[in-house]
């Protein structure tokens, strides 16, 4: 970034210049800058909803572009993330307060056997701001974890997470667990993880496979919407 | 464990290119540059001379995608200059698609899900079911940071660390060979990750006698 770059005072660019320069520094993961230009907007009587969309998702969008067409590697997903996470910190509680819309509830873990969080946390936090709530159960859960929390929470979706070829597997055996209950077809399930694809999410039985964390959030708010248009016609 | 008995080419060159041995056997053995030293050494303690090694580039194993087509190539290229070929490659991470490859191309490739796993020995790793350790071997250890460090992006955001590793608690360096200053270096390796660190000595584990099955094809 230039000097006259990093000269800039985001509070005296008008919003039209400040949500870009936000993108902006959403995409070079400058989380004082962020949090900065969230507050300036509240300070402007933006609603919070409007700064999480415009602001924050819309810059992620871009993040999570680049990183699918090989532009952005993780490194960087990680420290924009971080930076609208510290953004996403401001607005959560204004949120609630302010009644943004909700689009769903999610139940999400990494499966039993797997420590690895990066991808399932990325998610969450793209989930929470396209307007979901998200209940996160962590790493390493054991079926029971996921059967409790889906009991306990009554979720529109559960999303599972798997970094390993040798913990994807489990993920089936979740599913089966939910079939043998009989409660397999009252969630949407939406797997995903590096080694998926496609055809594994099918051969275990998911309602989808998302290859990152902007498919995950078209993929809920797509089935969500089936399943609000099957119950008004059922 | 005893010393190499062989020259092997440099690491970097193992890294980014491969390594060729092609000298006329009936043999072919494809396999990970990161596993060309061990290879190389059990060639020349047993006399396998029949036996080729050609390695493609050990840096694949950041990109397991590509894995699977950069076997598929090497497999078709070589079919008609050798009487068998092996792959010498565990799943490593392509979720059973290296193995679907080799069995349409009617070749055998290592049991195991990776290579911690066969120089361990399949049986004893699977047994461990160590979810919170991180492993290194030796070329991994002499190549941290063109492996780990450097494609996590630890040394430009070193704040990165904790989201990477922070549900790890110790690395494990799973020795092949009996080397005190590379004992050294994965131990600076866990150091810098913030893990526990211990030392396996594994020698060349089930990839011995994968091979010798293999010598007498």
């Amino acid at each position: 970034m230039s000097d006259e770059e990093d000269d800039l005072i985001l509070s005296e660019l008008p919003d039209e210049e400040l949500v870009p320069q936000m993108h902006d520094d959403l995409y070079d993961g400058l989380k004082e800058e962020i949090e900065e230009g969230v507050n300036i907007l509240l300070e402007r009587g933006w609603e919070p909803y409007r700064i999480l969309t415009e602001a924050l998702v819309a810059g992620m969008t871009i993040v999570g572009r680049d990183f699918r067409d090989g532009i952005l590697f993780v490194p960087e997903v990680l420290l924009a993330a971080n930076a609208m996470k510290a953004g996403m910190a401001i607005l959560k509680p204004l949120l609630a307060e302010t009644g943004a819309p909700k689009m769903g509830k999610m139940v999400i873990g990494t499966v039993k056997g797997d420590i690895h969080d990066i991808g399932k946390n990325l998610v969450s936090m793209m989930m929470e701001g396209a307007g979901f709530e998200v209940v996160d159960l962590g790493i390493n859960n054991p079926v029971e974890e996921y059967l409790e929390a889906l009991e306990r929470e009554q979720p529109d979706i559960l999303g599972m997470s798997a970094l390993l070829t040798t913990t994807m597997p489990y993920m089936k055996v979740v599913i089966d667990t939910m079939k043998e209950q009989g409660i397999r077809d009252d969630y949407i399930v939406l797997v995903g993880g590096a080694p998926l694809n496609e055809e594994f999410g099918q051969a275990i039985g998911a309602d989808g496979y998302c290859r990152d964390a902007a498919v995950a959030v078209d993929m809920a708010k797509e089935f969500i919407q089936r399943r609000h248009n099957q119950r008004a016609v059922g | 464990m005893c010393p190499l008995t062989t020259a092997t080419p440099d690491d970097t060159q193992l890294r980014d290119e491969g390594f060729d041995t092609a000298s006329g056997g009936r043999i072919l053995l494809i396999a990970c540059g990161a596993l060309a030293r061990e290879i190389l050494d059990l060639k020349a303690r047993n006399g396998w001379d029949h036996m080729d090694l050609r390695c493609l580039p050990a840096i694949l194993h950041n990109h397991p995608e590509k894995i699977t087509p950069a076997v598929r190539e090497a497999v078709a290229k070589a079919e008609s200059d050798y009487a068998r070929i092996f792959v010498v490659y565990g799943d490593c991470g392509t979720g059973g698609q290296l193995e679907t490859a080799c069995a349409e191309m009617g070749v055998e490739m290592v049991p195991g899900p990776h290579c911690y796993s066969f120089f361990e020995g399949n049986a004893e790793f699977a047994a461990r079911d160590e979810i919170t350790a991180f492993y290194l071997t030796d070329f991994l250890g002499r190549q941290f940071d063109a492996f780990v460090w450097k494609p996590l992006g630890l040394d430009r955001h070193p704040e990165l660390l904790e989201m990477y590793f922070g549900h790890y608690e110790k690395l494990v360096y799973l020795a092949q060979t009996d080397d005190p200053d590379l004992t050294e270096t994965a131990r600076a390796c866990a150091d810098r990750l913030g893990l526990a660190f211990e030392r396996r000595a594994t020698g060349y584990g089930d990839l011995g006698a994968t091979l010798k099955s293999w010598a007498r094809a």
